[in-house]
């Protein structure tokens, strides 16, 4: 019974302290903080135990009867250990920003209480053991992060809101009936890499078909595939740390994820390469990789330039998923923690930017460098990582993606990451170069001033120090035992046996 | 005494008796009816509970009252579906009470405190306890004629309920309601006075195991259909039920929208549900194209109102339809047909319940239900803002709540027998759902600052009454194989 137990912990360590926070006054900062912390570490107690006893071949798992012949399942696989110690880590990082960037700002309670939601939510979409579960958690994402969105109020915010709404419940309805009508047809369907979907392909073929393009268009909306991405660009109007986590961890890296559990788990590689499922996937994973990048050039605020980057970066991970080889399949679940790390530490310094200097628009970063060399330095990693340069994370996913592709005889895919890889130097090195190498131009609209030796409050400053360093080192490092690839190459070698 | 107590089924009138019991005695000490009225309250729950309990346990029961035998005595007999619906009330009915407790106290103590608020209360207790005994007959009252007398009682108790808060509009919404109600009841009435001159009883089951088509026998059930299809304010006859929801007092309109509107579709329900092969497919799509108007319709004007509880009570509308959509999906679904719409009828009960308690504590804070001027409400009432937000998602179909399970087993029914007209309707009225609460939702739950503090007047078990009842919604969406265990027994 322990092991059942340990699931069920792991989400209520965040679920808890946000409850508590909720009701927490405004004026008790040091009582949140502490929850918050507590929580995150907690969490991330309990996901090594986890973890330690996944390598061990222990299994974990939670049933809770929903309705007769459904049950709600937690199942810790090695998969959703991936993406759940990715979240607590991240979650971890982006509270001790977050508590920083919003000091003295109104409606923290609510902020912080929403923000452990959405890592509950987000961990319970990892832990999902079944298609109704993940269904479960993945519309309540939708409910926890829309407060977190239009958090700020403004008119603008609010309008947001509503698009995001309006598009992330619209994906939800269309999952809500994939997984109504594929559960009518073969029963619960569980994560079992496609056994149980493979009878049918003979008989309901086509439905099988219809069912993942709506299973695909409800988690495409949150992974922002083309030409459902629009509302992520207007969501850049919420907080630093809200665009952060939605980018890194929460809303778009549960569509990824959805993507994956979908097209491994619920089809399985054989079954969906049977009724042609991956080609379509493929297209449209290219098509938004380049849109993405082309996008991101003509933007000139910088987070709208991120925004579109992530609308890029993160088809990598679908990409890979479509390609099907081995290599190609571990380079796009890689790139789930690469691409994390990598952009939750670029949204971080651009609210440092923002929030220091208020500086919002690229053509006004000139000299920045000088002025937050910390915060640029981590920027800067994070960028060429993106690009691909060796020996970054970003370098070690577009390495496996091509060699996946290879493999597979998809040769023109290496021409589409070179592209890519181009498009991304086009909108990130100018970036770099105006802020180490051009003047200042007279003063910062706003400057909040150094704290100490610090170029701002060290709270914001630690946090994309150390993803960038951490993006870095899982790049270096990528063939120790301990990095993401090892762990993935151990999901695709256990978990799918290829 | 004892020997009645320990004798099993006495145990079925005890929701009906207490509360009755309770308008008496709340009744009678006119200056302070407010503890009578709660701590009755408090028991007839309890009954409720403990009926479902040893229904659970012991399955169905059945009690001849005064030990006449049909078809000359009255029967109650307590089913699943019976008991499922006194445990709705009971638990609805006690947060109600509850509601209304700290209601009634911060209207009288408050800046217009005057004789208005203590005549009101005065009349409430007994009229609101009524309607309660009277709801649980009509669930467990086995015979047509005595579901005549309990849909009289409840529909009177009604109308005084709704005329209470005195504002003109709602003394027309009242007379209104009071002459559907009893066109509805006399409808009712003829049709089951035909049935009794065709099969010489009124037990409903008796009637329904031997009943088959012929024109009286027609012109009995289009009656009868058509009388609970006005009172449950049926597209399109549900013209009396906004002004009459929206005008009452808060506790009021709450009653009405979670528990009233449920027992004229339960009559509706047991009468057909059974004999839909009687009337083939045509009649159940008649039906559901009924519910289907109801959705669309209720939810386009739901979205277009200017005030909260207008809002609310458009959605009642809407949401009534899906109580009748489910007809052409009972004969393919096979236990599970009928299970959908009761599961709905719960989690309605309280989210609605829910809903109707906020928008009631709303309106009395800020002094208006404007919704766009709505902005903060959040700040004031943080408990009220999340109980309106809560069962709005419940209302949608959203996890983790009780009408995600509902919507699920609508969707499951439809897709399993190919409707797919209907599952385009389920699907569309979810959209429509989302617009309407999330319009409101947006300004309750937004993040602007109220200029200027505003006094409290608002007495907290009215806070946590909504809460907790938003909280039931939610309980629901994790515990479902209960209610559908309770749902399962059998007379």
């Amino acid at each position: 019974m322990r092991q059942n137990w340990l699931l069920i912990m792991i989400l209520l360590s965040s679920l808890l302290p946000g409850l508590v926070i909720f009701s927490l006054a405004e004026s008790r900062r040091g009582m949140r903080t502490c929850l918050n912390l507590f929580g995150a570490i907690a969490k991330m107690v309990l996901v090594l135990v986890m973890i330690v006893g996944i390598t061990r071949g222990q299994r974990f798992e939670f049933h809770l009867a929903m309705l007769p012949g459904l049950d709600l399942v937690l199942r810790a696989d090695p998969l959703s250990a991936l993406f759940v110690t990715l979240s607590s880590i991240l979650w971890l990082l982006t509270t001790i920003y977050a508590i920083a960037y919003l000091e003295n700002s109104p409606n923290r309670s609510h902020f912080f209480g929403y923000f452990s939601l959405c890592v509950t939510v987000t961990i319970g979409i990892a832990l999902a053991g079944n298609l109704l579960t993940f269904l479960f958690f993945f519309e309540m994402l939708t409910l926890c992060t829309y407060p977190l969105v239009v958090h700020r109020g403004t008119a603008e915010a609010m309008a947001a809101g509503r698009v995001y709404l309006i598009y992330t419940l619209g994906g939800g309805g269309l999952l809500f009936l994939g997984v109504v009508w594929l559960n009518s047809l073969v029963g619960s369907v569980d994560f079992s890499r496609g056994q149980q979907l493979a009878p049918f392909v003979r008989s309901h073929g086509l439905t099988l078909k219809i069912i993942f393009y709506l299973l695909l268009a409800g988690v495409g909306v949150k992974a922002a595939l083309f030409p459902l991405h629009s509302w992520l660009p207007q969501a850049m109007v919420a907080p630093a740390p809200v665009s952060a986590l939605l980018h890194a961890v929460a809303v778009v890296k549960a569509g990824a994820f959805g993507i994956i559990r979908i097209v491994l788990d619920v089809y399985g590689l054989e079954t969906a390469a049977h009724l042609d499922l991956l080609f379509p996937l493929m297209v449209l994973a290219t098509v938004t990789i380049i849109y993405g990048s082309i996008h991101a050039l003509r933007q000139d605020n910088l987070k709208h330039r991120l925004a579109f980057s992530t609308v890029s970066q993160v088809s990598y991970i679908a990409l890979g998923i479509s390609i099907g080889s081995p290599l190609a399949i571990m380079g796009g679940m890689v790139h789930l923690v690469h691409q994390g790390l990598m952009k939750i530490t670029l949204f971080f310094c651009a609210g440092n930017v923002a929030e220091t200097l208020g500086v919002h628009e690229i053509s006004r970063m000139n000299g920045v460098g000088r002025r937050l060399p910390l915060t640029m330095a981590a920027f800067t990693l994070a960028a060429m990582g993106m690009i691909g340069l060796p020996p970054m994370a970003g370098f070690v996913s577009k390495w496996y993606l091509g060699l996946g592709a290879l493999a597979r005889g998809e040769g023109w895919l290496i021409g589409v990451l070179v592209v890519s890889s181009l498009l991304n130097a086009f909108y990130f090195l100018p970036i770099i170069y105006a802020a180490w190498f051009k003047e200042e131009e007279g003063e910062w609209p706003v400057d909040s001033g150094k704290a100490g030796p610090l170029e701002c409050h060290w709270m914001l400053i630690a946090p994309p120090v150390i993803t960038a360093v951490v993006s870095l080192l899982v790049g270096l490092l990528a063939n120790s035992n301990l990095s993401p690839l090892a762990w993935v190459r151990f999901i695709v070698r256990t978990g799918y046996g290829l | 005494m004892i020997s009645l107590l320990l004798q099993a089924d006495c145990w079925l009138i005890l929701p009906i008796i207490l509360p009755l019991s309770g308008a008496l005695v709340s009744f009678l000490r006119k200056s302070r009816p407010r503890w009578p009225g709660l701590i009755f309250s408090l028991l007839a729950s309890l009954a409720g509970g403990s009926l479902a309990w040893k229904v659970m346990l012991h399955g169905a029961g059945r009690y001849d009252l005064g030990g006449w035998q049909p078809p000359l005595g009255i029967s109650l007999r307590a089913d699943g579906p019976a008991v499922l619906m006194v445990l709705m009330t009971a638990v609805t009915g006690l947060a109600i009470s509850i509601y209304a407790g700290g209601y009634f106290r911060s209207r009288i103590a408050g800046r217009e405190g005057d004789r208005r608020h203590v005549i009101q209360e005065r009349f409430f207790w007994p009229l609101w306890l009524l309607l309660w005994g009277a709801l649980n007959g009509l669930f467990l009252s086995g015979d047509i004629f005595n579901m005549y007398i309990t849909l009289e009682l409840v529909a009177l108790s009604s109308v005084g309920l709704t005329a209470l808060s005195g504002k003109p509009a709602s003394q027309v919404a009242a007379m209104r309601y009071l002459l559907v109600s009893l066109l509805g009841s006399l409808s009712f009435l003829l049709g089951v006075g035909f049935l009794y001159k065709v099969y010489g009883t009124l037990e409903l089951a008796a009637i329904q195991a031997v009943i088959s088509l012929s024109p009286p026998v027609g012109v009995a059930m289009t009656m009868i259909s058509v009388g609970l299809m006005l009172k449950t304010a049926l597209f399109p006859f549900h013209f009396w039920l906004p002004p009459a929801h929206a005008n009452a007092l808060a506790p009021v309109s709450a009653i009405l929208s979670a528990l009233v509107i449920k027992g004229g579709w339960y009559l509706f329900f047991r009468f057909w549900q059974g004999l839909i092969p009687l009337i083939g497919d045509s009649g159940g799509l008649v039906v559901a194209a009924l519910g289907g108007g109801a959705i669309i319709w209720g939810a386009f004007q739901a979205f277009s109102q200017q005030r909260l509880k207008m809002l609310v009570a458009y959605s009642t509308v809407a949401q009534i339809g899906y109580l009748f959509v489910v007809f052409p999906l009972l004969a393919g679904g096979g236990g599970q047909g009928a299970a959908a719409p009761y599961y709905f009828a719960i989690s309605h009960s309280c989210a609605k319940g829910a809903m109707f308690l906020a928008a009631g504590t709303i309106f009395l804070q800020m002094g208006h239900d404007r919704i766009r001027d709505l902005d903060g409400v959040r700040q004031l009432l943080p408990k009220t803002a999340f109980a309106f937000a809560l069962g709005g998602l419940s209302l949608i179909g959203l996890p983790p709540t009780g009408g995600f399970i509902a919507k699920y087993m609508y969707l499951s029914l439809a897709v399993g027998q190919g409707r797919w007209p209907l599952l385009l309707l389920l699907v569309m009225g979810s959209g429509l759902t989302a617009a309407y609460i999330f319009r409101a939702v947006a300004h309750i739950l937004s993040p602007k600052m109220v200029s200027g503090s505003r006094q409290a007047i608002v007495a907290p078990g009215m806070e946590w009454s909504a809460l907790a009842l938003a909280l039931v919604a939610i309980i629901l969406g994790f515990i479902a194989s209960l209610p559908l265990a309770v749902l399962q027994v059998t007379g």
